[in-house]
C-alpha cells in the first residue's frame, strides 16, 4: 500500500472532521432569521448522525475480516447490528425521547426516582463505553499501522490523543453535522472501491474457485509471519522459506511440508507458488480458518458450539443496540417522540444499506487475500483489497479512500463514546469533581481503554464489540424494556437486575479477555454471555420488583403517561408556524 | 479448568467474607472501644443517635414511606415492644409482633384522635405465644390539630413506657411540624417564582402599542402583522401552565419581542443568532431569556444612540446547553451589578436579571446561576449553562386551547 496516499487521506479525514466540528456551527447557523435558527434537526440528518456515530471500526473492518476467516456464519454480525434498531424502534425510541432523559442514568432517574439506580446505571454506562472504546482503539492501531507502518499501539494512542483533545476542547460542537459527514464518508469509502473491485473481479479470467473449497494462492505470494504460528497442512505443500520452520533454519531454500502441524517462527518469510492451498492457522486465539465449510452456516471450525454462539450473537446485537450510550444521547436531538421514531426508521435504512458492503469485501478477501488467513490479520482484508485487485495508482487511491473511511469510523465512534463516558463520569460517578472537571473525566475516559487495549493485545475487533453489546443487552435492555412497558418495576428490582445481568456479563467478558479458559463449554459460555445473561437480567428485575411491590415509585403513573402519550394531539404534528399564518 | 474456576470463586468468596468481617469488627470497635463516658451518657448518646437517624424520613411528612422508615429506626427505643404510626385512623406502618391487634389498637387511636390525649389500654389475646399485653397510644399534634397517633404495644404496663410513648410522640410531632414548615417554604418559593416569572414591563406594552398605532395609517398591513405579533407574545408571556418551556419556544417569543422593538427603533437594531439545533429541545425555565434580551435592548438602544448589536448563541456541550446573550451597549459597573444580583439595589432596573438568576439557582443549583461579564461602556455578556436533564424539569407542551 502506498504510504504517502494513505497518510494524506487519513490526515485529511482527521482535519476535515476537526474543522467541521469546530466551525460547522459558524458556517451553517449564523443568521439573523429566527425562523432559520429555530429549525430543529430534521430526522434524516439526525439519522445520518446516528448512523455515522454507530458504524464503528468493527463494522468497517471487523465484519469483512470475520467473514474472510470464518465464512457466511459471520453474516449474523451485520444482520444483528442493523436489526438492533428494529427492536429500538419498536420498544424504546419514542418513549425514551418523551421521557426527557438525556443519558441512560437520566432515564433510571425519571422512571424510578432513585439516586441509587442512577448510580448503578452510570457505572454500567462507563463500563459499556470503555468496552466499546477498546476495539475502536485497536482498529485505529491496525489501520494506521498498515497505512504508515507504525507499531500497533501507536495508532491507538494517536487516536486517543486526538479524540481526547477534540472532546476536551469542545471541538465537537456541531456534532450532528460532523457525524452526518462521517456517515457519508464511510459509505463513500466502502461503496466506491466496492464498485471498482466488483468490476475488476468480473473482468478476472479466473474468478476464484468455488467458495466452499479451501482457499488457494492465486499467484506467487510472499507471506511474512509476525508472530510464531502453528500451521495445519492437509496436503503436501511446497514453498520457499527464509527463517525457521519446525526448528530448522532455512535461508531462501525450498522446503516441502508433509500433512500435519508445523511451527513457523516469527519473522519467517514464506513464498508460495500459485495454486498452493493456504495453510490453516492453528493458534491459541482460536482464529482458525481454512475450514472446508466456509460457505455453509453452523459448521464453522472455530467453535465447538456454533449454534449456541450464533444465538449468543443474535441476543447481544439485537438487544444491545438500545444500551449503547453514544447512540441514545443522539435521540435527545429529536424534538419529540414521533421524530425519534421517524429517525430510527431512517437509521435502519441507512445502516442496513451500509451493511450490504462489508460481506462483499469479506467474499473478495477470501478469494484474493487468502494469505491473511495465515498471518491471522484478517481485519486488514478491507484495506489491502484494492491493491490486490485493482493495483497501480488507482488501487493506491482507492486504498487511501478506504483508509480515510476507516479513520472516520474509529474517530466518530470513539469521539461519541468518549463524550458520553466523560459526561457520565463527570456528572454521576465522580460528583466530587464538579462540573468543571469535565476535562479530567475526558482524560480518564480515554486512558482506561487505551491501557487495556495496549495490554490485552489482539482481541479480534468485531468480537470485542460483541462483548460490549452483550453487557449492554444484559443490563440496559431489561431496564429500558421493563421501565417503559411494565408498571411494576421498582428501584431495588432495577438495581438488582442491572447488577446481576450486567455484572455477570461483565465478569464473563473480563474472564474472556484475561483468558484463563481457552476452550470447552465454559469458554463458549463466557465468550457469548448474552444467551444466559439477558434472561438472567430480566428475571432478576422482575422477581425482585415483585418481591418489593410496596416500593413502586409514587410517580409511576405520571411517568408512564408521559412516556406513552404523544406530546400533542394527532393531526397537529406541525408546531406553530410563523406567526400570522395560523389565523387565516 | 474447572478447578481453576472453583479456586477463583472460593477466592472471591473469601475476599468478600474477609471484607465484611473487617468492616463489622471495625464498626464494633468504633462503637464500643471509643470509651464514651458513663453508661448514662452512652444511653443518652444512643437515644440521640436513634432520634437523629429517624428524623430525615419524617421531614417528608406523614407518608407511608416515611412512616415505615421512621418506625423501623425508632423501635429500638422501646425494646421488645411493637410500634405503629397512623395518619388519622389509617395505619401507615407497623414494626414488631402483634399485628393482629391492629383493629383493637385503631379503635383506641380513634379515641385518641377525638380527645387529643394519650390512652393506655389492656390487650386480651387468644393467640398462645403473643407477647402483647398492654398498649399505649399518643397523639401526634401539629399546630393544635391531631394528625395521627403513635401506638406502642408492650409486654407489661409501666409508667415509664407510657412516658416514653408520649415523649416520642411529641418528638415526632415536632418533626412533622418542621416538615409542614418545609412545605410552606417550598410553596412560598413557588408562589414567588410564579409571581416573578411573567413580568413584561408595562412600559413595553405601552411603547409597543404606541409604535403600532403609528403604522395604522401609513402601513396598515404592517400594523396588522405587528398586532398579531403582540397578541402572540402576550399570549405566551401570560400563559398559566407549566414552569418550563423549550429553548425553541423561548426563541420564538424573543423573535416576537424583537419584532415589536424593531417597530420602534427601525434598523438601529442588529441581531445575530447562532443556535446549535441540538439544543433546541432542551427544557428551560419559562421566560428565562426574554428578560435578558430586554435588558440587552435597553442597554443598547434606549441608553445610547448608536447602532445596537445583540448576539444570541446557544451551544451544545454534552450534558449541558450553554446560552450566551451579548450586547454592545452601555454596560454596567460591576459593583452595581453585584448589588443588583444580591437584591441590595433598590432600583427596578435589574429586577429582570436578578429574577432569572434566582430562578436558575433554585432549579439547577448554585453552579448554574448567570455568569455576567460587563464594564462601563464595554457591553454585557450573560452566560447561562442549562443541564439537558434535571429531575422534575420538563417542558410543558405548547398550549393551543386558547385558539
Amino acid at each position: 500500500m502506498n504510504q504517502t496516499y494513505g497518510v494524506v487521506a487519513v490526515s485529511a479525514a482527521v482535519v476535515v472532521t476537526l474543522v467541521i466540528g469546530s466551525t460547522g456551527l459558524r458556517i451553517s447557523r449564523t443568521t439573523s432569521d429566527f425562523y432559520v435558527a429555530s429549525r430543529t434537526v430534521p430526522p434524516y440528518l439526525n439519522a445520518m448522525a446516528i448512523s455515522g456515530e454507530y458504524l464503528s471500526a468493527a463494522s468497517f473492518l471487523g465484519i469483512a475480516g470475520l467473514v474472510v476467516a470464518q465464512g457466511v456464519e459471520m453474516l449474523w454480525f451485520p444482520v444483528g447490528y442493523a436489526a438492533g434498531y428494529l427492536v429500538l424502534l419498536a420498544f424504546v425510541a419514542a418513549p425514551l425521547r418523551r421521557s426527557g432523559a438525556y443519558t441512560l442514568p437520566d432515564f433510571a432517574d425519571v422512571r424510578l426516582e432513585s439516586r441509587a439506580a442512577r448510580r448503578v446505571a452510570s457505572v454500567l454506562v462507563v463500563g459499556v463505553g470503555w468496552l466499546y472504546l477498546l476495539p475502536q482503539l485497536q482498529g485505529a492501531g491496525l489501520t494506521l499501522g498498515l497505512v504508515t507502518g507504525a507499531p500497533r499501539w501507536l495508532g491507538g494512542a494517536l487516536v486517543a490523543v486526538v479524540v481526547a483533545l477534540a472532546v476536551a476542547a469542545g471541538g465537537m460542537r456541531s456534532i450532528t453535522f460532523v457525524q452526518a459527514f462521517q456517515y457519508c464518508l464511510k459509505l463513500t469509502a466502502l461503496l466506491v472501491p466496492a464498485l471498482f473491485l466488483v468490476l475488476a473481479w468480473h473482468g478476472d479470467p479466473h474468478p476464484g474457485a468455488a467458495l466452499d473449497e479451501p482457499p488457494t494462492f492465486r499467484r506467487h505470494t510472499q507471506v511474512t509471519v509476525d508472530d510464531t504460528v502453528r500451521l495445519r497442512i492437509r496436503e503436501p505443500l511446497r514453498a520457499v522459506a527464509s527463517g525457521a520452520v519446525d526448528g530448522k533454519r532455512y535461508d531462501d531454500e525450498r522446503l516441502a511440508l508433509e500433512p500435519g502441524v508445523h511451527e513457523v517462527r516469527a519473522g519467517t518469510a514464506l513464498r508460495f507458488p500459485p495454486g498452493a492451498p493456504v495453510p490453516a492457522r492453528e493458534s491459541g486465539d482460536g482464529r482458525g480458518g481454512g475450514a472446508s465449510s466456509w460457505a455453509a452456516p453452523l459448521s464453522g471450525g472455530r467453535d465447538e458450539h456454533p449454534l449456541y454462539t450464533t444465538y449468543g450473537l443474535i441476543f447481544a446485537t439485537f438487544l444491545g443496540t438500545m444500551g449503547l450510550p453514544h447512540v441514545l444521547v443522539r435521540f435527545y436531538t429529536n424534538p419529540d417522540g414521533r421524530a425519534a421514531r421517524r429517525t430510527t426508521v431512517i437509521v435502519l435504512a441507512l445502516v442496513g444499506g451500509f451493511y450490504l458492503l462489508p460481506p462483499l469485501y469479506g467474499l473478495l478477501g477470501r478469494i484474493y487475500a487468502p494469505d491473511l488467513l495465515l498471518t491471522g490479520n484478517t481485519d486488514a482484508a478491507v484495506l489491502v483489497l484494492p491493491e490486490r485487485l485493482v493495483g497501480g495508482a488507482a488501487g493506491d487511491l482507492l486504498g487511501a479512500l478506504i483508509a480515510a473511511g476507516a479513520c472516520a469510523a474509529f474517530l466518530s465512534t470513539a469521539s461519541g463514546l468518549t463524550l458520553s463516558v466523560a459526561g457520565v463520569l463527570s456528572q454521576d460517578v465522580l460528583p466530587s469533581l464538579g462540573v468543571r472537571h469535565f476535562r479530567l473525566a475526558t482524560l480518564l475516559a480515554v486512558a482506561v481503554p487505551l491501557t487495556v487495549s495496549t495490554a490485552a493485545g489482539k482481541l479480534p475487533v468485531a468480537n470485542a464489540v460483541g462483548l460490549a453489546f452483550a453487557v449492554a443487552a444484559s443490563s440496559f435492555c431489561p431496564l429500558l424494556v421493563l421501565g417503559i412497558w411494565w408498571r411494576g418495576l421498582t428501584a431495588p428490582g432495577a438495581i438488582a437486575g442491572l447488577l446481576t445481568g450486567g455484572g455477570s456479563a461483565l465478569t464473563a467478558v473480563a474472564l474472556t479477555i484475561a483468558g484463563p479458559f481457552a476452550d470447552g463449554w465454559l469458554h463458549t459460555l463466557l465468550a457469548w454471555p448474552a444467551v444466559w445473561s439477558v434472561p438472567l437480567g430480566f428475571l432478576t428485575m422482575v422477581l425482585v420488583s415483585l418481591a418489593t411491590r410496596d416500593r413502586i415509585p409514587a410517580g409511576t403513573d405520571a411517568a408512564m403517561a408521559r412516556l406513552h402519550l404523544p406530546e400533542r394531539p394527532a393531526g397537529r404534528g406541525v408546531p406553530a408556524t410563523r406567526r400570522g399564518v395560523t389565523t387565516r | 479448568m474447572t478447578g481453576l474456576l472453583l479456586a477463583a470463586a472460593v477466592g472471591a468468596l473469601l475476599f468478600a467474607a474477609g471484607l465484611a468481617a473487617g468492616r463489622l469488627l471495625a464498626h464494633r470497635a468504633a462503637q464500643a472501644g471509643a470509651d464514651l463516658g458513663t453508661p448514662v451518657e452512652r444511653a443518652t448518646f444512643q437515644t440521640l443517635h436513634t432520634a437523629s437517624a429517624a428524623a430525615p424520613p419524617l421531614r417528608a411528612g406523614l407518608t407511608e414511606d416515611a412512616a415505615r422508615k421512621a418506625v423501623r429506626r425508632l423501635r429500638p427505643l422501646f425494646g421488645p415492644a411493637a410500634l405503629g404510626l397512623t395518619a388519622e385512623d389509617r395505619l401507615l406502618a407497623w414494626d414488631g409482633p402483634g399485628r393482629h391487634h391492629e383493629e383493637a389498637a385503631l379503635e383506641r387511636v380513634r379515641h385518641v384522635l377525638d380527645t387529643g390525649r394519650t390512652q393506655t389500654f389492656a390487650v386480651t389475646c387468644q393467640v398462645p405465644d403473643c407477647p402483647v399485653r398492654r398498649g399505649a397510644a399518643a397523639p401526634l399534634t401539629v399546630d393544635g390539630r391531631v394528625l395521627g397517633a403513635l401506638v406502642v404495644l408492650g409486654v407489661e404496663e409501666s409508667a415509664s413506657a407510657v412516658r416514653a410513648t408520649e415523649e416520642v410522640a411529641r418528638w415526632v410531632s415536632v418533626q412533622l411540624e418542621l416538615a409542614d414548615l418545609d412545605r410552606t417554604r417550598t410553596g412560598l418559593i413557588e408562589a414567588e417564582i410564579r409571581a416573578l416569572r411573567a413580568q413584561i414591563s408595562p412600559h413595553f406594552i405601552y411603547n409597543s402599542l404606541a409604535a403600532i398605532a403609528s403604522f395604522v395609517r401609513t402601513d396598515p398591513e404592517r400594523a396588522r402583522e405587528l398586532l398579531l405579533e403582540f397578541a402572540d407574545f402576550t399570549r405566551y408571556s401570560f400563559r398559566r401552565h407549566g414552569d418550563f418551556t423549550t429553548l425553541a419556544e423561548e426563541l420564538r417569543s424573543i423573535e416576537q419581542f424583537l419584532e415589536l422593538v424593531r417597530a420602534r427603533f427601525g434598523q438601529r437594531l442588529e441581531v445575530t443568532l447562532q443556535i446549535a439545533p441540538e439544543v433546541l429541545p432542551v427544557a428551560v425555565p419559562f421566560l428565562c431569556l426574554q428578560p435578558l434580551v430586554e435588558n440587552a435592548v435597553k442597554h443598547g438602544l434606549e441608553e445610547s444612540v448608536e447602532r445596537s448589536r445583540i448576539g444570541i448563541t446557544a451551544r451544545d456541550e454534552g450534558a449541558l446547553a450553554r446560552i450566551v446573550i451579548e450586547d454592545n451597549g452601555v454596560g454596567m459597573e460591576p459593583d452595581r451589578l453585584r448589588r443588583i444580583l444580591r437584591g441590595a439595589d433598590g432600583s427596578p432596573a435589574g429586577t429582570g436579571l436578578r429574577n432569572v438568576d434566582e430562578r436558575l439557582r433554585q432549579v439547577y443549583g448554585d453552579d448554574h446561576g448567570l455568569v455576567i461579564e460587563t464594564g462601563v461602556g464595554a457591553g454585557m455578556k450573560i452566560t447561562m449553562r442549562i443541564p439537558k436533564y434535571r429531575p422534575g424539569v420538563r417542558s410543558a407542551p405548547p398550549h393551543t386551547a386558547s385558539r
